[in-house]
Parts: C-alpha cells; sequence; structure tokens
C-alpha cells in the first residue's frame, strides 16, 4: 500500500507474511478497542466530571471486587489468545519445510555470502526460487549479526560459533529489501542487500550458469570470498577432507586412529564419558575446531584443532560432504565404527 | 507587608506564610553543608541537579540521531560517530537519567515525610549513594568525552568484549559504579519503609507511592547486581582476552544476552514502577476521590516487580533461544500485562464521578495514561513470539519503549516533578506555562515517536545510520516532533527555575492533597516533623466532609 | 577503663534504640540478600559452562588442590566460630573475649587468604591464568580456560570480600578496645557477624563446585 509517494505498509512477499499480518491487524484492533475504551473513558469522564461550583468533591467509591475480577480475567483471556496465535505461528517459522532448497549464509563485518548448494555463490545478493521453501543455514565469523528480510516477515540472528536457522517460502516474484538486524559496528546499516525472487525455471538457468565476476551491491566493506568456481560444497569438501588430511585418520571403512564418517550425520554418537549426542551440524563443528571437548566413546583424543585454519565456508562444505557419505546398504540407527566393507563415499 | 499571590483555585483558605523561616534549604547556606549533607531532601535536591545535567546530555545525543535521520545517506554524522551517539544517548537515558529519576529524587525526598519519618533509615549511605552515581557518572562522562562508546546501550558480545574499539572499558566500569548507587537507595527505602513507620500507619494506609518505591526497591536490590557482576566479566574479557562470552575463546555469547536482560528487564520496571506511584497520588488528589482499588494497585506494584524477574527472555526470541523456552517467556510476558493494565483500569475508574480539576500534574498524569496504555498494548504485540520476529531490533521496538519511558516515565517524571514542587521549593510554577508545556509534550512526543511504529513494521531496523529512500517521510515527522518535544521540555527547566525566586510563595498545601507530607510546611524544615504525627485512617480522604470544605468555593 | 555506656548513642531519626537496632538487621539481610544475586550471576555461568563442558571442567577442577582447598574450609568454619563467639562476648560485655576472637577471626581470614595467595602463584607457575600466557595439556583446552577464568572470578570476588571483612574486623577490634561495645550496644558486631557468616557461607558453595566436582 502506497500513499503519495512512500509506503505505510511492507509488501506481502512470502507465505508467511500474510500469517503475520492478519495477528497484526487482529493486535492493531484490539489496540484500537482497548485505547477509544480508556480514552473515551477519560476524556468523557474528565469532562463529565470536571470540577464545577456545583461539583466541588468526589464520591466516597473504594473499589469493586468484581470489576477487578472482570477486567483482569478478560484481558487475560484476550492475552492468553494472541499468545496462541503467536505461539502457532512461531512453531510454523522454527520448522523448516523438508526439501527445502538449502543455502548457507555467512554473516561478517560487514557483508553477507551466500552458498548455494548447487554451487553459486553470492554476496549481498540471494537469488530464490518462487513458491519453493528456501531454508538458510546460518553462521557468523565475528559478531552477531540478524538476517532480515521485511517482506518476507522473516528474521533470526546469526551468531558466531554456532549454525542458526531461518526458512520462507516466497510468493511473489521481485526484488526485496535484505537488512542486517543485530547491531555489529561501524557498517551495521550497510550490511543489506537483495533477495531476487524468480520464477522457477528463471531460477534453475540461473543456478547452473558460469557466474561472471561477482557483481558487489551494496558497500562492500573488504575483499569478497577467494576462491571463485562453482563446485557444489559437497564436492569441495570432498577435496578439502582430502587436502587436510581428514583422510588419513578417517578412513571409510574404519581401522584408523578415528572412527569412520559413513552414516554418522544424523546418528546418534556414543562418547567416551557415556553420554550421547545426535550428529548434527553444531557437533560435526565442533568435532573438527575442538576435537578433545567430545570423544567417541573406543578413541584416543589424539585429532588436532582445526581452529583458526579453516573458514566458515570450508567447515559448511566439510559438513556437506560428512552428510553425503551413507554407507551402502543405507546404515541404519547408531554409528558402525568399522562398517563391514563400506562401499563408496563419493557424493 | 504585601500578600503574595498564591494559586487560590483550590484552597482559599490556607494560610498566607509567614516570614523566612528555617527550611531545609536555608538551614546552612555554605558548600559543605551542601555537600556533606545527611538530609535525606538535600540529596533529593542533589541528585535532581544531577540527573537534569545527565537528561541535557542525552538529549543532545538523541538531536544529534534525529537530525541525522532528517536525510537517508549517512551525510551529518560518521558511521562511527552516529554509532557512538546513540550508544550514549541509551547509557545516559537509561543508567543516569530514568533508573535514579523518580526514586532518587522524589522517593529521596518525600518516602520518609510520606510515613512520618525524621528520615531515611540509613542517612549517611544516601549521601555515599548520590556519590557513588556522581564517580560513575563521572566514569560515564570519561567514556565519552574520550572518544566515546559504540556498543549499543545494551552491549551485546562479542562485539562489545573482543571487537568495538571504543572506550568500552570506562563506560562499563561507570555503570558498574553507578549500579552500587541504586542499590545502596534501594535498600534504603526497603529498610525504611518496613521500620520507620508512623505508628498506626500500617501497610495498607501507606500512599500507593510508597508501595511503588517498595516493589522498586526489590528490583533494585535484587536486579542491579546481576547486571554489575556481568558487566564486570565483559571488563574482565576485554581487559585479559579470556573467553566468557567470546565463542572464538570457548565463550558464549547467548550467555551474556541471558545475563544482560536478567536485570534490565526488571530495570524497565524500575523506570515505571515509580511513575505510577506518582501518577495514582495525582489522579486521585485532582479528582477528589480516593483511588478506586488501593488494595489492587498497591499488591499489583509487587506483582510487577517478582512477575518482571521471570520474562527477560522475550529479548531472545529470536536469539536462539529454544522454542520451548521461548513460548514460557512469552506466556509469562502476557501475564505480567495483567497488573499493568489493572492500574490503568483503576486509574480511569477513579475519575468516575470524581470532581476533576486540570492543573499541570493532573495534564501529564493523564497524558501518562494514555500514552502508557499504547506502550503497553503495543508490548502484547511484541510478547507474541511469531509477530516479534517481523518487529525484533526494528523502531517498532524503538517506539515502544519509547511510549512507555518518555510518554510514561518522563511523563510521570515532569507530573511529580509539578505536583511537589510547591512543597520542596516552596514555591509555585506558573501554571499557564506549564499546562502549555504539558501539551506541547505530549504533541511532540507523539508525532516523534507514532510514525516509527509505522516505520518499524515496514521494516527499518535499529541503530541505522543511512537507511533506503522509501524511509524518509516518517523519519522527517519524527525529527519534526523531536524539535517540538525539545521545547516542550525546555519550557518547564525555563520556569520551574524562574519560579525559584519569582514563583508565588507556597502555602503548606496548595493542593489540598492528603499526605503526610502536606502537613509540614513548605519547604519542609530540616526534621521534618516537629512531632511525629500518628495515623489513624486510609491514605486519601478526598471527598469527606471536610475535604468538601477545604475546597468549597467561597 | 572507660565508663560503660548504658545507653547506646540513638541517631536523631530513630525513635528509640530498638529501632535502631532492627533498621541495622534489616538492612544488612537485605544487603547480603543482594549479595547473593552478585555471586548469584557467576555461579550461573559455571553451571552453565559446566553442563556444556563437563570434560573440560572435570579436567580443570583436577588441577586444584584439593587438600588446601579442604584445610581453607576448616579455617574459614572455624573463623565463623570465633566470630560467633565475638559476638556472643560483646553481648555479655566480656571486653577481653571479644577482642580476642575477634584477632582470631582475622587471624583466621589472614590465613585464608593467605593459602589463597599460594595457591595463584601456583596457578601461575602451572600457566593456568587465563589470558595469553593459559596452557593447558588436558582435554578441551579451550573450554579448560572458561574453567580457571570462572575459578579466578569467584575466588578473587571471594576473597576481595574476605578482605573488606578484614577491614570492618580491624575497626571492631580498634573500637572494642575504646570499650564501644557491650551488652547494651553490640549492633555493629553482631553485622561484622552477618557479612562475616554470609562470605563463610559463600566459600562452603564454591568450594565443592569447583574443588569437588573433578573427583569421582
Amino acid at each position: 500500500m502506497r500513499a503519495y509517494d512512500f509506503p505505510l505498509f511492507p509488501e506481502q512477499a512470502s507465505t508467511m507474511a500474510p500469517q503475520v499480518d492478519y495477528l497484526y491487524f487482529f493486535l492493531i484492533a484490539i489496540s484500537v478497542v482497548f485505547s477509544i475504551a480508556i480514552a473515551g473513558a477519560l476524556i468523557g469522564f474528565a469532562v463529565k466530571f470536571r470540577r464545577t461550583p456545583e461539583n466541588q468533591v468526589g464520591h466516597r467509591i473504594h473499589g469493586s471486587t468484581v470489576l477487578e475480577v472482570a477486567w483482569s480475567i478478560i484481558p487475560f483471556g484476550i492475552t492468553m489468545v494472541i499468545f496462541g496465535w503467536g505461539a502457532w505461528l512461531f512453531v510454523a517459522q522454527s520448522r523448516p519445510p523438508d526439501n527445502a532448497h538449502e543455502v548457507f549464509v555467512v554473516g561478517k563485518q560487514w557483508m553477507w555470502k551466500l552458498q548455494h548448494m548447487e554451487g553459486r555463490r553470492e554476496i549481498n545478493e540471494l537469488h530464490v526460487p518462487v513458491g519453493q521453501a528456501v531454508k538458510l543455514t546460518m553462521t557468523s565469523e565475528d559478531v552477531i549479526h540478524a538476517f532480515y528480510v521485511p517482506a518476507f516477515r522473516t528474521k533470526f540472528d546469526v551468531l558466531p560459533g554456532r549454525y542458526t536457522t531461518a526458512w520462507f517460502n516466497a510468493t511473489k516474484p521481485g526484488e526485496y529489501h535484505l537488512f542486517c538486524a543485530e547491531y555489529c559496528g561501524t557498517q551495521h546499516s550497510g550490511m543489506i542487500g537483495k533477495i531476487v525472487v524468480m520464477e522457477p525455471a528463471a531460477f534453475q538457468a540461473w543456478l547452473s550458469e558460469t557466474p561472471p565476476i561477482l557483481p558487489m551491491s551494496g558497500p562492500v566493506a573488504s575483499a569478497a570470498a577467494g576462491d571463485a568456481g562453482s563446485l557444489s560444497p559437497v564436492a569441495a569438501g570432498e577435496a578439502l577432507f582430502a587436502q587436510k588430511a581428514c583422510i588419513t585418520c578417517h578412513q571409510p571403512q574404519g581401522g584408523a586412529l578415528g572412527p569412520s564418517l559413513v552414516g554418522v550425520y544424523g546418528s546418534t554418537v556414543k562418547l567416551a564419558d557415556g553420554s550421547t549426542v545426535t550428529a548434527d551440524d553444531a557437533y560435526v563443528r565442533d568435532s573438527i575446531l575442538n576435537p578433545t571437548g567430545k570423544i567417541v566413546a573406543g578413541f584416543q583424543p589424539v585429532m588436532p584443532t582445526f581452529q583458526g585454519q579453516l573458514t566458515e565456508e570450508q567447515l559448511m562444505q566439510l559438513i556437506q560432504y560428512i552428510k553425503s557419505l551413507k554407507a551402502t546398504p543405507p546404515a541404519g540407527a547408531g554409528v558402525a565404527q568399522n562398517p563391514p566393507a563400506a562401499a563408496d563415499s563419493a557424493s | 507587608m504585601a500578600v503574595p499571590a498564591i494559586d487560590t483555585t483550590l484552597a482559599p483558605h490556607t494560610e498566607v506564610p509567614a516570614k523566612p523561616r528555617k527550611t531545609y534549604l536555608n538551614a546552612d547556606y555554605s558548600v559543605s553543608s551542601w555537600l556533606l549533607t545527611v538530609d535525606h531532601k538535600r540529596i533529593a535536591v542533589l541528585y535532581l541537579i544531577s540527573i537534569i545535567i545527565f537528561f541535557a546530555l542525552g538529549g543532545m545525543f538523541a538531536a544529534g540521531v534525529r537530525l541525522e535521520l532528517l536525510t537517508p545517506k549517512g551525510d551529518l554524522l560518521q558511521a562511527d560517530t552516529y554509532n557512538k551517539f546513540f550508544t550514549m544517548h541509551g547509557i545516559i537515558m537509561v543508567f543516569f537519567f530514568l533508573v535514579p529519576s523518580i526514586p532518587a529524587t522524589l522517593g529521596n525526598f518525600l518516602v520518609p515525610m510520606m510515613i512520618g519519618a525524621r528520615d531515611l533509615a540509613f542517612p549517611r549511605v544516601n549521601l555515599l549513594s548520590w556519590y557513588i552515581y556522581i564517580l560513575g557518572g563521572a566514569f560515564t562522562l570519561a567514556a565519552v568525552i574520550g572518544g566515546g562508546v559504540d556498543t549499543g546501550w545494551t552491549f551485546y558480545t562479542p562485539y562489545s568484549s573482543t571487537y568495538s574499539t571504543s572506550n568500552v572499558m570506562p563506560a562499563a566500569i561507570g555503570i558498574f559504579i553507578t549500579g552500587f548507587s541504586s542499590i545502596l537507595t534501594g535498600l534504603n527505602f526497603i529498610v525504611t519503609i518496613h521500620r520507620m513507620r508512623a505508628p498506626g500507619l500500617t501497610w495498607f494506609r501507606l500512599p500507593l507511592f510508597i508501595w511503588a518505591h517498595y516493589a522498586t526497591s526489590l528490583i533494585f536490590v535484587l536486579g542491579t547486581p546481576v547486571i554489575a557482576i556481568t558487566i564486570f566479566l565483559v571488563g574482565l574479557e576485554r581487559a585479559l582476552h579470556i573467553g566468557i562470552f567470546d565463542p572464538a575463546l570457548g565463550g558464549d555469547p547467548v550467555l551474556f544476552q541471558h545475563l544482560f536482560w536478567f536485570y534490565s528487564h526488571p530495570a524497565v520496571y524500575i523506570m515505571i514502577l515509580p511513575g505510577m506511584g506518582v501518577v495514582s497520588e495525582i489522579i486521585t488528589c485532582f479528582a477528589r476521590k480516593p483511588i478506586f482499588g488501593y488494595s489492587f494497585i498497591a499488591l499489583s506494584s509487587v506483582a510487577i516487580a517478582v512477575l518482571g524477574f521471570i520474562v527477560w527472555g522475550h529479548h531472545l526470541f529470536t536469539s536462539s533461544e529454544s522454542v520451548y523456552a521461548a513460548l514460557i517467556f512469552s506466556v509469562l510476558s502476557f501475564v505480567v500485562a495483567i497488573p499493568s493494565a489493572v492500574k490503568v483500569f483503576n486509574w480511569v475508574a477513579t475519575l468516575y464521578r470524581g470532581a476533576i480539576s486540570f492543573e499541570a500534574p493532573m495534564l501529564y498524569a493523564l497524558g501518562f495514561i494514555g500514552l502508557f496504555t499504547i506502550g503497553g498494548l503495543t508490548g502484547l504485540f511484541l510478547a507474541a513470539v511469531g509477530f516479534d520476529l517481523h518487529v525484533h531490533d526494528t523502531y517498532f521496538v524503538v517506539a515502544h519503549f519509547h511510549y512507555i519511558m518518555v510518554g510514561g516515565a518522563v511523563l510521570a517524571f515532569l507530573g511529580g516533578l509539578h505536583f511537589w514542587w510547591p512543597k520542596m521549593f516552596g514555591r509555585m510554577y506558573p501554571e499557564a506555562a506549564a499546562k502549555a508545556a504539558a501539551v506541547i509534550v505530549f504533541i511532540g512526543f507523539n508525532l516523534t515517536f507514532f510514525p516509527q511504529f509505522i516505520l518499524g513494521y515496514l521494516g527499518m531496523p535499529r541503530r541505522y545510520h543511512a537507511y533506503p529512500d522509501e524511509f524518509q517521510v516518517l523519519n522527517v515527522l519524527s525529527t519534526a516532533g523531536a524539535s517540538i518535544l525539545a521545547v516542550g521540555y525546555l519550557m518547564p527547566f525555563c520556569y520551574l527555575l524562574w519560579s525559584l525566586k519569582y514563583g508565588a510563595v507556597a502555602s503548606s498545601n496548595p493542593w489540598q492533597a492528603s499526605g503526610l507530607e502536606w502537613l509540614t510546611p513548605s519547604p519542609p524544615p530540616t526534621e521534618n516533623f516537629a512531632e511525629t504525627p500518628i495515623v489513624t485512617q486510609d491514605p486519601y480522604h478526598y471527598g469527606t466532609d471536610d475535604d468538601a470544605e477545604a475546597v468549597h468555593v467561597a | 577503663m572507660s565508663l560503660e555506656q548504658t545507653t547506646p548513642y540513638v541517631a536523631h531519626h530513630f525513635d528509640d534504640a530498638d529501632q535502631q537496632h532492627d533498621a541495622s538487621s534489616l538492612g544488612m539481610w537485605v544487603f547480603l540478600v543482594n549479595e547473593v544475586m552478585f555471586f548469584g550471576g557467576l555461579f550461573t555461568a559455571y553451571v552453565v559452562y559446566r553442563t556444556a563442558y563437563p570434560e573440560a571442567f572435570h579436567a580443570g577442577s583436577h588441577e586444584l588442590n584439593i587438600t588446601l582447598g579442604f584445610f581453607n574450609t576448616i579455617v574459614l568454619l572455624t573463623s565463623s566460630l570465633t566470630m560467633a563467639l565475638s559476638v556472643h562476648a560483646a553481648q555479655v560485655s566480656r571486653r577481653a573475649m571479644l577482642v580476642i576472637n575477634l584477632i582470631l577471626t582475622m587471624f583466621l581470614g589472614a590465613v585464608f587468604l593467605g593459602v589463597k595467595a599460594y595457591e595463584y602463584t601456583h596457578k601461575w607457575h602451572e600457566h593456568l591464568i587465563p589470558g595469553p600466557n593459559f596452557v593447558f595439556d588436558g582435554p578441551d583446552p579451550v573450554h579448560a580456560q572458561l574453567f580457571f577464568s570462572l575459578y579466578f572470578a569467584m575466588t578473587g570476588l571471594h576473597a576481595l570480600h574476605m578482605i573488606v571483612g578484614e577491614v570492618l574486623l580491624g575497626i571492631l577490634v580498634l573500637r572494642s578496645l575504646q570499650g564501644m561495645f557491650n551488652k547494651y550496644y553490640y549492633t555493629p558486631v553482631e553485622m561484622s557477624g552477618l557479612y562475616w557468616h554470609f562470605v563463610d557461607l559463600v566459600w562452603i558453595f564454591l568450594f565443592p563446585l569447583l574443588y569437588l566436582l573433578g573427583r569421582h
């Protein structure tokens, strides 16, 4: 909605946007009703019971328990409705649908680096298809940032040292603001960009294009990510796995200094102190950066740390590669530390 | 002698004050008698002068911010400078104005008087509390003058602990020190209210101002130490490069947020509860009616203080706290809104069948009710998690808290200042100017902050030095409002000072108000009461036959 | 020997000595509650990190000298006894016993601080002070440093409170020698006693959390 030359209401460009807006309108309605009631009563009483020569002193009314109970319980009921609605929305916003197109996001002072799993990467721009869920896995290289797309009503913090996720399903082709929404230093207000929503066919075409020299949109505070090329993260991860000599100790068939990683991702891992942990993104990342923190049962704490030797993108690539390692036949629950004749480990 | 002009609207029969007698103000004029005073009233005046200075400083930083935001580009200030301006606006306004404002000025002055005591329980601790405040202020000013701080008043790590190159340490030390000032004030109030009430003054005969300050003091004592230790840890991390909150060194930046907001959320109740106490006193007086629902208002203050400690997680909805935690904090945040709503309903009900007049304090109190209602309702918006994801860290939040902090707390402070000005200084302020200023503040405030709700929903993030062009019109409206608001603030500053010398001499009770403080001369003598009063009735005896006689126009 | 004062000085704003005493007492309790919250922030951080990184915290705790920690616990508990005895002495106007017990309490407090100083120096030599010179051979050194940061912050804050306590006790000794305290007026002794017991209590929590959790 535009009045004169400036908007008063943001565009609705995602499946969640109208949902959030409905709650907003409900909240506005409640607020208007209560504001009018309170202001109306206030002004009405102020006028009707103003001090005049005939009306010099108020009536000694001390209170009414009935009223107190009523105007505690009714507002409480209304707030519980608001709570329920907001909670329902939040649960939906916290659960990315399956089969979402995955994008890996790294925030750093003061730019956004985005990596599609098919290989293309972008700086400060994100191309997405219309009508398909997009799931963002995000981390920061330095301070806390937040990934915010007002038109999608989507926002979540981007934290150093861990992964956070957000998702959206864009409904309208076009370009939409991307803002950093957590103060992060000098160029916080320059850490902006755009989301480019394309028709599915156009998006597929875009994905498979050879990228030109990366176009920069928005101010760029430092050089963009180094290596070019559109290797998929899984392929890049495989190359890294060999280059960093991980393969030396993590042989696919096991029997080396470290456990085999085939089928590990997503499974339940038993640790040396008896506890168990689910091998998710955070676990893999922690195992690379702080290996002696969680030792797998039956193994020694001899893995060196790679803290400071890998960028966040490289960590993500390794995670994607490890995620892709599946035993054949498909592994059941639990880790096969010495899986019998594990077959291919390539992506 | 000439009869001085007295505002006789309410009290045509009050006595004409005699020639100068010994008051707490003229008991001794030497500088050391002020700087070494243990009289709670003088300490209140010392605090009043100090917080006004900090308010002016914080306001100047706000002016810089709003001027910059007139244009979409960052063209007035450099980015770093802008970041320092909003940071220092926040730090000064929160820690050096809002938190101490009503408690340290009106509270210090009135708490002993309202309960019939000669002073607070620990007068020297009270003076120490002011000196600690000044010391903390000095460190913070050193941070400002030495180049500024740019972390935001929320000091999120690891930016504040590792990355910022601004004067974080002196600012952190300043805030750490000032926290103890709050703690000592709270401690003093709690002991005083428990142990030094006049004979017959039972808990449910206490003025609501006292209940409000009691609840606030609970928060002072229980909450402030947590921010002290948190700031201490940030300072430690910065100085020694250890990793308490920096993930690169093994720490957790979200733990900082939990610890920070564990205090800083109750802190906002520190900022508003005293104001609610002031509003209760004013409404009942100018409606000439006992307050409606006294016990509910009294207990709601304590309920807000208690509940306020268990909602901090609503500041972390987008920060990766678990879904379960978010939902629990959300539901509790709605629960904490209810006692506040109950207060608003009771205040409005007090007006019903009253006999209402509209002196400046009442205008401020009525304005408070309207603006606090809007601020509080928008708090409900933010408590809805699914909605908050969109508006978190946008101007929607900025508008929400300014409606409460300025539309609420500052208006209550101004209203209370006007209401008790005659008692504190023995002079009436000029009523016409005061009414005009109240209206100007109300208009300027709404013009400044209402557009920000719209801006926030549109998606304009907080702490932005430059913004997309389409947000400009609303920003210009907001800055225009701010300039009007500034005029509204300057006016009381001028005429209140003027009134100290030229204002009409005030009687002991120009408003014919209830309350033990009004039994003393204006200004009161150092010892407050010649004899300890004995209380035999409920606090608000408006609407009685005696009251009718007192206000009857001849 | 000075004349024993039978009516204590009542400050001008109090109605009587009882009110003055009650106010002081409530004031000290409120202050101690505030102190609980102060330490509470550190305890919270400790609990959070210990739950997240149990191995690192176990390993870090193992580096602490449990004998010295236990010795210090006994020392502090004894000092609380002597402190309580000094309050009692004041209550029955036995000035010599009061002064002796205050001095004993101070002495035991100093022993505690001396042992802590020794422990800290030892840590320095072992490169276990967090910061640029921190070196840890056990598992998860990154989070072990976190353990030590919290160890020094918590015991350091406690030691600071002990030092304040020592100063308070010193003042009490001087005042006692001047004959200020007797059965009619011993509030400062009593309040200092409350403070001292609180500081002791904090240590009772610190000792198991920091020293004993590494033992199986």
